[in-house]
């Protein structure tokens, strides 16, 4: 039954709630920052539509189309960084590709989101899981927030 | 449902036992080869034979074993001249279709087309033949017109006389959908063309590996397609011209082997094929495509045709009759070859697929490189199942099964 358990850890009732009742979903008029992430080999688009006061993403909303994985990771992202300064929100995001694509145990402000570590173990949908990562990274290289060194 | 008559036609039992991949994975069904076909033991031998007994230049050497390496390169030109009824000379090798479709489009499109000039494609395409004539027609201002697709999945003929006007100077459709598995009527799109004086560029990536081909019926002027996708290595296939026509085109890539005489600062060019192969060519390649040729020819193409026609046949009819959830796409009929898109309630294509891989069955899902056409059918991606000759009943119905059980897993989210 190992083949069935991954299955059940990839698709946990969380990532399939996110995916058929998405968060912050729709358009943001107050939004000052627009970013369109996509995967062009497998059509998947994650939209950030992001409201910064200073240094701050006092809200956040998304609009995208794609798997459960693209879509659920996008829908718990928005949940989790909205509020948080530029450079809390690149620490998740850290924290958060760390999980996804070295394999480290979920880090405990992660929250929800360690609902999508089973990820690791299949490579082929890793650039679903971070495909609204990198967005948001594109929106802070947008908003001139200096990025830390890779 | 009784197995198909395909099993008494072609024998995809003792097929398989000719595939080592197949062989070290008996447990994979792999319906995935409308992207790339797995490789008979007698290609991957011959391949690997090229460069342990007859490896030297090509064309250039004056000892024994170039001009046998040249030979062996020539015999496989003629190999698949004949699989598709042409001249030796009217034979190009490229990498793979998309290249082929690129070579006519820079060597003929960038030099005969202009602003008032028109292509007419189709919704059903692959990038490989849309993406080339995009590039022309930002370079010459050429317009881009398409037949469009209708919602049984065939192409709507009806609206050809409005299109093909004297300013279409070119017509490039494919004649098997990587998607839809649609067989289009080529022969009656190439003559309603021709006699309108276009050209006439067909994409056969999807139809040379799996059914009797006769460029001459067709009446195309072109006819591209891929080794790897009928057993045979990767970076290898064709490019077949009309003689007459490839005798008007400007060179593609420019350097060795495809010259007449060269000086610092100018050249003249080689007769078709030559004029359009510069480098070394893959000669490997081209030998390991030949005896994948061969191969199919002792199946007998008609009989690798019946056999997918068959099994997809069987497939849809099980889907239709056991999966209510699932809704698949493409022509019900004698013009549709093996292969099946579809999606399962509301799951995405990506997920069926990882969850299909889970239970060992290799399908694609996403786009299939044809954006256009799944706008066309409203959904973003797709989940594809394709045939080919190894392709047994039992994976069909391991496929079924599978199909089942994921469809129990995402139940409550359908």
């Amino acid at each position: 039954m190992f083949l069935m358990s991954l299955l059940d850890e990839l698709y946990k009732e969380i990532i399939l709630r996110h995916y058929k009742s998405p968060r912050n979903y729709g358009p943001l008029e107050t939004a000052n920052l627009q970013v369109v992430g996509d995967n062009p080999s497998c059509g998947d688009q994650v939209e950030l539509l992001i409201q910064t006061e200073g240094e701050r993403i006092v809200d956040l909303r998304f609009r995208g189309q794609g798997c459960a994985i693209s879509q659920a990771s996008a829908s718990l992202m928005t949940d989790l960084v909205k509020g948080k300064t530029w450079a809390e929100a690149l620490e998740l995001e850290r924290k958060f590709k760390d999980m996804i694509l070295e394999g480290a145990p979920p880090a405990p402000e992660l929250g929800e989101l360690a609902a999508l570590s089973g990820v690791h173990k299949l490579a082929a949908r890793v650039k679903c899981a971070t495909l609204a990562w990198n967005a948001l990274e594109q929106a802070a290289r947008q908003a001139g927030v200096v990025l830390a060194e890779a | 449902m009784g197995y198909p008559e395909c099993m008494a036609i072609v024998t995809p039992h003792v097929i398989r036992q000719d595939f080592p991949l197949l062989k070290r994975h008996p447990e994979l069904v792999y319906l995935n080869s409308a992207a790339t076909s797995q490789k008979p033991e007698v290609v991957i031998e011959v391949v690997s034979r090229y460069y342990r007994e007859l490896n030297a230049s090509v064309h250039r050497g004056a000892y024994t074993l170039s001009v046998q390496a040249s030979e062996a390169y020539e015999r496989a030109r003629r190999t698949l001249a004949r699989f598709i009824g042409a001249d030796e000379h009217e034979i190009i090798f490229v990498r793979n279709t998309t290249e082929a479709l690129n070579l006519v489009a820079y060597a003929w499109g960038l030099h005969n087309l202009g602003p008032d000039d028109e292509i007419l494609l189709t919704e059903m395409e692959h990038h490989a033949n849309l993406v080339p004539w995009h590039l022309v027609c930002e370079r010459t201002g050429a317009k881009i017109k398409a037949i469009p697709l209708g919602p049984d999945g065939r192409l709507e003929l009806e609206a050809l006389d409005s299109l093909l006007s004297e300013r279409v100077k070119l017509v490039s459709v494919m004649h098997v959908s990587n998607v839809l598995g649609t067989v289009n009527p080529v022969a009656q799109i190439a003559q309603a063309a021709r006699a309108m004086g276009a050209l006439v560029v067909v994409d056969g990536a999807q139809s040379a590996p799996h059914m009797p081909i006769d460029v001459r019926a067709l009446g195309a002027d072109f006819y591209a397609f891929s080794g790897h996708k009928m057993l045979g290595p990767t970076g290898i296939g064709v490019l077949w011209g009309r003689y007459e026509v490839l005798e008007t085109l400007a060179p593609f890539l420019g350097g060795g082997g495809m010259i007449r005489e060269v000086f610092v600062d100018r050249s003249t060019y080689a007769l078709p094929p030559q004029r359009f192969e510069a480098g070394t060519p893959a000669v490997a390649e081209a030998v390991g495509l030949a005896k994948a040729v061969e191969y199919l020819q002792n199946l007998g193409m008609d009989k690798v045709w019946q056999h997918e026609r068959e099994l997809v046949a069987y497939a849809l009819g099980r889907l239709d009759e056991e999966l209510p959830e699932v809704r698949t796409f493409g022509p019900r009929g004698l013009d549709r070859g093996g292969v099946i898109p579809f999606v399962l309630g509301s799951i995405h294509a990506h997920d069926v697929a990882t969850a299909l891989d889970q239970h060992g069955i290799a399908v694609r899902a996403g786009h299939h490189c044809a954006q256009p056409l799944h706008r066309k059918l409203g959904v973003p991606a797709t989940v594809r199942a394709s045939f080919y000759v190894y392709t047994t009943a039992e994976d069909v119905d391991r496929f079924i099964e599978a199909l089942k059980k994921v469809r129990d897993f995402f139940r409550d989210w359908l």
